[in-house]
């Protein structure tokens, strides 16, 4: 087991893995630091991804990017290994834990038990770390759990090959090397360029023009069977932006805390009144997905447009403020 | 979101763990608290999962009617739908909803009757149920 391994409770499970597994082997760096430096921060709608006939809504970029963006740019020695047969991977598994590493899994999160029932939902991209094994049973940090938690060795082996979109293949991964000292004027910089040129990319489904689109789409939602199918619409965009792990307000709060960081670390102070600007946003989002919630309940009228407004004005306040945020960026001078 | 308006509203979907939330502190600072869960969030993951419990009970009610073969309600009640079972299994789909029927389901062989319950986490026999 390696020694003096210690669990942090995040709000996002891949940045919170990247973050308890860089400390681990001696590079402290926060949650918010590995989702912002990772440039882990989006918005995406994706029509032809469909779960349970709803399209994919995303307030992130695809997993595994806080993972390979911070091998990228901390130059991490990091080793990934994915297995066709399941008792190969458990074996694997168990031969690096006995050899004191600590490893990170992806897993499916229907198929772990300590997740409390309401929230199982075939979702395969959820990350945790395995810090020991006691007999059939594994000692795992899930950055989104409080505490510690245990998880038998049959339902793990499920949780780490269930098939589907996404499908985890076994996949884990660990660090082979000491991380070395990263240069953090340069990474943040490099992060926020991409963040913002995402964000304002010339693309329909991505960034701003992702929102206004997704705001039309909403505008056009039949209401011919009473809004029963347009609730379900507009309570799963709510899901993606609140329930997932977010840290609130479709990662914004996080995304924000990044910059607070990143301005304190490298006297940047432009950052700064970004950070606050970005928590604005961040409650206009919680704002829209509480009037979405009293529709879904009927506590307010049904009301399409009114969301798509909201989600509009969300789209050009983000615009403004990811312009402001390539400004600084393109302005700080070293 | 100030760290003193953070919900702490007590979510039975999160029964009883908490979650963590970024939000800003009296110092003007982000920090992360946790939080005991917000009604909205509570409203949607029950509104999802509220959509999966009526079409398992309706599937269930099918079966009980001859109407539908039990895989419909075990595919539900796993959270799943056709495109889901289909690629977990590598069934196609036309052929999935081909076992949803009692005639379809009724001729399964064997070995792909254990490949739907294997994937639904469930035994072969029980499969074969509608509790």
């Amino acid at each position: 087991m390696p020694d003096s391994f210690v669990h942090a409770h995040a709000a996002h499970c891949e940045s919170g893995v990247m973050s308890s597994l860089l400390r681990h082997h001696g590079l402290p760096i926060s949650e918010a630091m590995a989702f912002g430096l990772a440039s882990a921060l989006s918005f995406a709608y994706l029509p032809f991804l469909r779960i349970n006939g709803l399209p994919l809504v995303s307030y992130r970029m695809p997993p595994r990017a806080v993972i390979k963006g911070l091998e990228r740019s901390l130059g991490l020695d990091m080793r990934f290994e994915t297995f066709r047969s399941p008792p190969a991977g458990m074996d694997r598994l168990d031969a690096l834990l006995d050899a004191g590493k600590l490893v990170g899994l992806q897993t499916s999160v229907f198929w772990l038990p300590y997740f409390p029932p309401d929230l199982r939902f075939h979702f395969n991209a959820h990350n945790l770390l395995v810090y020991g094994r006691e007999r059939d049973e594994y000692l795992i940090s899930d950055p989104v759990a409080e505490t510690t938690v245990r998880c038998a060795r049959e339902d793990l082996r499920r949780a780490r090959f269930a098939r589907g979109m996404l499908a985890p293949k076994g996949l884990l991964y660990y660090v082979a090397a000491r991380p070395a000292a990263p240069d953090w004027v340069r990474l943040g910089r490099r992060a926020l360029a991409r963040t913002a040129r995402i964000m304002l990319a010339p693309l329909p489904l991505i960034g701003v023009r992702g929102m206004k689109l997704l705001a039309w789409q909403i505008e056009r939602l039949p209401l011919a069977d009473g809004g029963e199918h347009a609730r379900l619409y507009i309570g799963n965009i709510v899901r993606m932006q609140e329930e997932i792990g977010t840290g609130g307000g479709g990662f914004r709060f996080l995304y924000a805390s990044f910059l607070q960081e990143l301005a304190a670390k490298t006297g940047h102070a432009a950052l700064d009144g970004l950070a606050s600007r970005l928590v604005e946003i961040g409650d206009r989002w919680r704002e829209f997905a509480l009037a979405a919630a009293r529709m879904i309940r009927g506590r307010d009228a049904l009301s399409p447009s009114v969301l798509a407004a909201r989600l509009r004005a969300l789209a050009a306040d983000e615009r403004v403020f990811f312009q402001s945020q390539h400004r600084a960026q393109r302005a700080w001078v070293p | 979101m100030r760290e003193r308006d953070v919900p702490q509203e007590g979510n039975a979907t999160l029964a009883g763990h908490r979650k963590a939330v970024y939000a800003v502190a009296d110092d003007g600072k982000l920090r992360l608290v946790s939080s005991r869960g917000w009604e909205v969030e509570e409203i949607v993951t029950r509104q999802a999962v509220e959509d999966l419990e009526r079409r398992a009970t309706l599937a269930r009610a099918r079966a009980r009617a001859g109407e539908s073969s039990p895989l419909e309600y075990h595919m539900y009640r796993a959270r799943m739908d056709v495109g889901l079972l289909s690629q977990v299994t590598g069934v196609w789909r036309w052929r999935v909803r081909r076992h949803l029927k009692p005639a379809g389901f009724a001729r399964l062989p064997p070995a792909l009757k254990l490949r739907y319950a294997e994937a639904l986490g469930i035994s072969s026999e029980a499969l074969d149920r509608v509790d």
